[in-house]
C-alpha cells in the first residue's frame, strides 16, 4: 500500500549551500494494510524525517514515496489533498498540535471545512461523536473544550479521531505516546492495535524499543539516516544481527533483567560476535566500504524477511560506547 | 543514617490556593543507599527533590523536617541552605548544562564557582582530573565550552561537578530522560560508579521510569499524586509489590524481551486527582480497583515488612 | 481492508481489547462518585481558564496604575478642549497678567505672550496622542506586515524583506527625521501637520516590529498545529491569517504600546528642537517655546515644567504597562 523505495533526504548546508548533509540515506520499506511497522532510532537517526516525508512535510530529495502505485513525491496540490484524505499524521507533543488559542475540537471542524464542506451540521456531530467513541473518549467530556483543560493522552486520542473523520489507510504516528505517562500511553497503544486489527496501516515512529517490540509486526532500526537493521519484530528483537541493534538492545533498561544479564545474553563482551557483519557475508568486501555497484542493495537479507546493513556504521558506535564506558 | 525527612509538606501558591505537591513525606535514606524516586507527572517527585535544595519562587515550605547526617537541614530558610548547597547536598537539574553560562570554558565556570564556595581551583584539579577520566571524558574537556560537548557527556560532566566536594546528598533528577538510551545507560552506570566510590554518600535519583532505577538503585520509593504510595527495596518493588498503584503501574511498561503476540497491557483508568483541592482519603482511591469504604481515611504509611513501606488499607 | 471510515453509529465500538485495557479510556474513570474532579479538571497543575488573562491584568498593579495614568492623560487631552473659550495660541490675556504664576484664574499660569499654559497643555495632550496613536499604528502595520511575509514564507522573500529591513534599521532615523522635518517646513506645497508628522515618524519606526513579529512566527511555524493544519489542506495565507496570527494578539499589544511611547518622545524632541509642524500646539512645541524665550532664567517655570511632566509621565506610564503586560501574558513572570 505504501512503499518507500530508496528514499533520500539531503539538506543543503554552509554559507553557500556547499555541504551536504544526508539525514535518510537510501532507506526502503512498505507498510501493508493491518500493519504496523516500527521505525525506531536515536536522535538524528532520520527516523521523523521520513515519516515527515511521507506526509509530504518535507520533500524527497531522492527515491520515490508509492502510495498504491503513485509516487506522491511529485504529485500537486490538488491530488496532494485527496492523498491526506489517506494517510494522516499524529504528532509527538499534544499541547503543540492545538492551537492554544482555539477550542479543541476546532481540529475536526477544519476537517469538516475542507473535505465535507456540504455535510450537515447535526450529521458532522454524530461523526464526531462516533469518531471519538472509536478512540473511547467520552464527546461530553472533550467536546468545547480548550487544549489545556485536556490531558495529553486525551488531546492524542482527539488527534487519532481526526484522522479516522477521514477515510484513511495510514497513519503516521510520530513519538505521539512519548510525552504521555506511563498508566495512560498503554491505553493510546492498544488503541493503535486495535485500528490495525480493524485493517489500518501504521507507522510507528519511536525512540523506546519497547514500545516498538509490543506494538509493531515489523521494525526497522535507523541509525544516522540508514536503516541498519528491519524485519519481524520478533525476529529483530529475539536475534539482532547488527551491532548497532545489539548495542542499541543492550543498553535499554529492562523491568525484570539487569544491564549485566542482558550484556551477557547479548555477548555484547565477544566484540568478534558483536562485529560479525552478515551483510558482507552475502557480499564479501570489506567491511566499512560501501557498495561499489551502486545497484547492490543497502541491506542484506540475512533469514527470509529479515534485513541487515552493513556493520561498520554499528562498529563505530560501539567503539564510541567502549570509549565512554 | 544519611537523611531522614519528617512529614515535609511544600505547597505551590496560585491564583486559586495551594497546590499541595507534596503533602507529608516521611523517609530515611541510608548511607551508601541509591533510592529511586519513581512516579508519573504531578506526583510530587520534582518537588520534593527542589524542596531538599532549593525552594522556587513560588513554592512555600509548610511544615517537616529535614536531617542530614544528624544536622537540621534548613529548608525552610532559602540563605541558610546556602552552607549546606553544593558542599553537603547537590543537584543533577535535567537540563543542567544548557543552564550555564555558553561563553565560559567548563574549566573556568568551575574555578569560578569553587571561588564562590571559597575553595582553591588549583588544589581539587588534580581530583578534578581524575573524575573526569573515570566518567569516560576526554581530558581536555576543560579546555572546552559546555555546547561543544554532546548531552551524555555535558551530563557526565555535571556528575562530576557537583559532586566535587563529595557531597553527602546527591540529587538527580530525571538525568537520563533526555539523553538517548545508549548514552543514557553510560551516564545511569556513572552515578553508580560514584556512589561505589564513596564521592557521595547518598543519592535520590528522581525519574518516570521504573526500569531505569531498576537498573542502578537499591531501594525504590513510589510516589502518587503529592504523597508516597510504597518504598522498599528494588527487587520487591518490581517483582512483588503491594501497592495497587505500584502493581498496575508495572504491569502497564511494555518491555523488550517479552513477546506481546496475543497478550495486551493495561493501563490505569482516571487520571490522579486534581492536587488544588485533593479529595481526602487515600488520593488513589478513584482509580483503585481495591477500593473500598475505608479508603476515605487517609492511609498511613506505615512498615509492613522490614524495609517496606506502604499507604494502603488493603496492605496493612 | 477494512473501512476505517467512521460514520454515524454503523461502525460500533470495535471488538474490545483482549487484555484489561479498560473499555472507557482514561477520560471516564469507572464509577468514580459524583463531585470527583472530571479528567479535564484533574491536570496536576491548575487548569488555565480562558480569560484568565483578564484576571491577570486586573491584578497587575503595574497595568492598572501605567494603563491609569496614561489613560486619563489621553481623557484629559480629549475632553478639556470641549470646556476651553480660548485656543491655545490666543493672546487673549491682559498685558499685566502675563507671565504669571499659576493662580485660581490661570490654573498653570500664562505665558509671556498672554496665552494660558492649562489651554496649551490641553491641546498639546491632545495633538501628541494623536500624533503617537497615528506613528505607532502605521509602523506597527508595515512592521507585522514585513514581519509576517519574511517568517512564514521565508527563503528569498525573508532575505529580501529582512534586507530592506535592516537597512532600515541601521538608518540614523532621527537624523534623518531631522533632515526631512527641516525640509518638510520649508516647503510650502507640503502641507506639514500633525498628521504628516505622524507618517513620517511612523515610516521610520517599525523595523524592529518586523524582526520581532518575523521571529515570532518563525518559532509558531515550527509548532506542531501549523502541520497539522497542512496535513487538513489549508492553504498558506490562511495558515497565516487564522493559525498564527491570532496567537500574537498579545504580543502585537505590546508592540503597539513601545511604539506609541517611542512616537511620543520622537515627536517631542522634533518640536522642542522647532523642526515640527510649526502650527497648533503639541508638548514639544510648548518646551521650545519656553526654551526660546528664556523661561527657565527668568523662573517661568510653569512654562515648562507642566508639558516636561505631561511628556515623561505619559511614556514612562506606557513603557510601565508594557512590563505589566509582559508579566499578564507572560506567565513565567507572573506574579503568584
Amino acid at each position: 500500500m505504501l512503499k518507500l523505495d530508496r528514499i533520500w533526504k539531503t539538506y543543503k548546508v554552509g554559507a553557500f549551500g556547499n555541504k551536504e548533509l544526508t539525514a535518510v540515506r537510501d532507506v526502503s520499506f512498505d507498510v501493508g494494510p493491518g500493519e504496523v511497522v516500527s521505525l525506531i532510532g536515536e536522535s538524528g537517526s532520520g527516523k521523523t524525517t521520513i515519516g515527515r516525508m511521507v506526509l509530504r512535510l518535507n520533500s524527497v530529495s531522492r527515491g520515490k514515496i508509492l502510495f498504491d502505485g503513485t509516487d506522491i513525491s511529485t504529485i500537486g496540490r490538488g491530488q496532494l489533498k485527496e492523498y491526506y484524505r489517506k494517510v494522516q499524521g499524529v504528532f509527538q507533543d499534544p499541547f503543540s498540535s492545538y492551537n492554544p488559542i482555539f477550542k479543541a475540537d476546532r481540529v475536526f471542524y477544519m476537517i469538516k471545512d475542507q473535505y465535507f464542506p456540504r455535510v450537515k451540521g447535526s450529521e458532522w456531530a454524530e461523526r464526531i461523536d462516533g469518531a471519538l467513541r472509536d478512540v473511547r473518549l467520552d464527546p461530553a467530556q472533550v467536546l468545547n473544550k480548550f487544549p489545556h483543560q485536556l490531558s495529553g493522552g486525551q488531546l492524542q486520542r482527539m488527534l487519532i479521531a481526526r484522522a479516522l473523520l477521514l477515510d484513511i489507510k495510514i497513519l503516521v504516528a510520530d513519538e505521539i505516546i512519548s510525552m504521555l505517562d506511563a498508566s495512560t500511553r498503554i491505553d493510546v497503544l492498544n488503541l493503535l492495535a486495535d485500528l490495525k486489527a480493524r485493517g489500518l496501516g501504521i507507522l510507528f515512529v519511536t525512540h523506546d524499543l519497547a514500545l516498538g517490540n509490543y506494538i509493531s509486526t515489523r521494525t526497522v532500526i535507523l541509525r544516522k539516516g540508514v536503516a541498519v537493521e528491519m524485519g519481524e519484530t520478533a525476529k529483530v528483537f529475539a536475534d539482532p544481527q547488527h551491532p548497532y541493534s545489539k548495542v542499541l538492545l543492550g543498553s535499554v533498561p529492562q523491568l525484570h533483567k539487569k544491564w549485566s544479564q542482558v550484556a551477557a545474553e547479548l555477548k555484547l563482551d565477544d566484540t568478534a560476535a558483536v562485529e560479525h557483519c552478515v551483510y558482507h557475508d552475502k557480499f564479501p568486501g570489506e567491511c566499512g566500504q560501501p557498495p561499489t555497484d551502486p545497484e547492490q542493495p543497502p541491506v542484506v537479507e540475512y533469514q527470509p524477511g529479515h534485513f541487515v546493513a552493513c556493520a561498520k556504521e554499528g562498529r563505530e558506535h560501539l567503539e564510541d560506547l567502549l570509549a565512554a564506558a | 543514617m544519611s537523611l531522614r525527612v519528617e512529614n515535609l509538606r511544600v505547597y505551590y501558591r496560585t491564583l486559586r490556593g495551594n497546590v499541595q505537591a507534596l503533602d507529608g513525606v516521611t523517609f530515611r535514606l541510608e548511607d551508601g543507599e541509591i533510592m529511586g524516586v519513581a512516579g508519573e507527572s504531578g506526583c510530587g517527585k520534582t518537588t520534593l527533590s527542589k524542596s531538599l535544595i532549593r525552594l522556587d519562587g513560588r513554592m512555600q515550605y509548610i511544615e517537616g523536617s529535614v536531617e542530614l547526617d544528624g544536622a537540621r537541614l534548613p529548608v525552610d530558610k532559602q540563605e541558610e541552605m546556602n552552607n549546606f548547597r553544593y558542599t553537603e547536598v547537590s543537584i543533577i537539574p535535567q537540563y543542567a548544562m544548557s543552564a550555564m553560562m555558553p561563553i565560559r570554558r567548563i574549566g573556568r565556570m568551575i574555578s569560578e564557582l569553587l571561588q564562590s564556595r571559597g575553595y582553591d581551583y588549583q588544589t581539587i584539579l588534580p581530583e578534578l582530573r581524575r573524575r573526569i577520566e573515570l566518567v569516560g571524558l576526554p581530558e581536555n574537556v576543560l579546555d572546552r565550552y559546555p555546547i561543544e560537548l554532546s548531552g551524555g557527556m555535558k551530563q557526565r560532566m555535571v556528575l562530576v561537578i557537583s559532586t566535587l566536594l563529595n557531597p553527602s546528598l546527591l540529587i538527580a533528577d530525571e538525568v537520563t530522560s533526555a539523553l538517548d538510551v545508549s548514552t543514557q545507560k553510560a551516564v545511569a552506570e556513572a552515578l553508580v560508579e560514584f556512589r561505589d566510590r564513596e564521592f557521595v554518600k547518598s543519592m535520590i535519583v528522581v525519574t518516570h521510569d521504573i526500569s531505569l532505577v531498576y537498573q542502578i538503585a537499591d531501594t525504590i520509593m513510589v510516589m502518587y499524586a503529592g504523597k508516597l504510595a510504597e518504598k522498599a527495596s528494588t527487587e520487591v518493588i518490581v517483582e512483588s509489590p503491594l501497592h495497587p498503584y505500584t502493581q498496575l503501574l508495572i504491569s502497564s511498561l511494555p518491555e523488550v524481551g517479552v513477546r506481546y503476540a496475543d497478550k495486551q497491557l493495561g493501563g490505569i483508568p482516571g487520571s490522579p486527582p486534581q492536587l488544588l483541592n485533593p479529595p481526602k482519603g487515600c488520593r488513589f482511591r478513584d482509580r483503585c480497583p481495591l477500593a473500598f469504604d475505608k479508603c476515605v481515611e487517609e492511609p498511613p504509611f506505615v512498615e509492613v515488612a522490614p524495609g517496606h513501606s506502604v499507604a494502603c488499607w488493603k496492605v496493612n | 481492508m477494512t473501512d476505517i471510515k467512521t460514520t454515524s453509529g454503523t461502525d460500533a465500538v470495535p471488538a474490545g481489547p483482549s487484555g484489561g485495557a479498560p473499555a472507557t479510556g482514561a477520560a471516564a474513570p469507572p464509577g468514580s462518585p459524583p463531585g470527583t474532579p472530571s479528567a479535564a479538571a484533574a491536570a496536576p497543575l491548575p487548569v488555565r481558564r480562558r480569560g484568565e488573562w483578564l484576571v491577570f491584568v486586573l491584578r497587575n498593579k503595574k497595568v492598572i496604575g501605567g494603563g491609569g495614568v496614561v489613560l486619563a492623560f489621553l481623557l484629559f487631552g480629549l475632553l478639556s478642549p470641549l470646556f476651553l473659550e480660548h485656543g491655545p495660541r490666543d493672546r487673549f490675556i491682559p498685558q499685566e497678567r502675563r507671565a504669571e504664576a499659576p493662580s485660581t484664574d490661570f490654573w498653570l499660569g500664562t505665558t509671556r505672550f498672554g496665552e494660558d499654559v492649562f489651554t496649551q497643555l490641553a491641546y498639546g495632550v491632545r495633538s501628541t496622542f494623536l500624533v503617537a496613536v497615528l506613528a505607532a499604528l502605521i509602523a506597527a502595520i508595515i512592521g507585522m506586515t514585513v514581519g509576517f511575509l519574511a517568517g512564514y514564507r521565508g527563503g528569498f522573500v525573508d532575505e529580501l524583506l529582512m534586507m530592506v529591513t535592516n537597512v532600515v534599521l541601521v538608518l540614523p532615523v532621527f537624523i534623518i527625521l531631522v533632515v526631512v522635518s527641516s525640509y518638510a517646513n520649508e516647503i510650502p506645497a507640503f502641507d506639514f501637520n500633525r498628521l504628516t508628522q505622524a507618517v513620517v515618524i511612523g515610516l521610520f519606526s517599525w523595523p524592529w516590529v518586523a524582526r520581532a513579529v518575523r521571529a515570532q512566527t518563525l518559532s509558531l511555524r515550527s509548532r506542531d498545529f501549523v502541520d497539522l493544519a497542512r496535513l487538513t489542506g489549508v492553504g498558506t495565507l490562511s495558515i497565516v491569517r487564522k493559525e498564527i496570527a491570532p496567537n500574537m494578539g498579545s504580543y502585537l499589544v505590546m508592540v503597539f504600546v513601545l511604539l506609541f511611547a517611542g512616537a511620543i518622545l520622537f515627536a517631542a524632541a522634533l518640536d522642542f528642537l522647532g523642526l515640527g509642524p510649526s502650527g497648533g500646539m503639541s508638548l514639544g512645541l510648548m518646551l521650545n517655546f519656553s526654551r526660546e524665550w528664556s523661561a527657565l532664567h527668568l523662573g517661568h517655570w510653569w512654562w515648562f515644567i507642566p508639558p516636561g511632566v505631561a511628556i515623561t509621565a505619559i511614556t514612562g506610564a506606557a513603557y510601565i504597562t508594557n512590563v505589566g503586560l509582559d508579566e499578564v501574558f507572560n506567565p513565567k513572570l507572573r506574579e503568584m
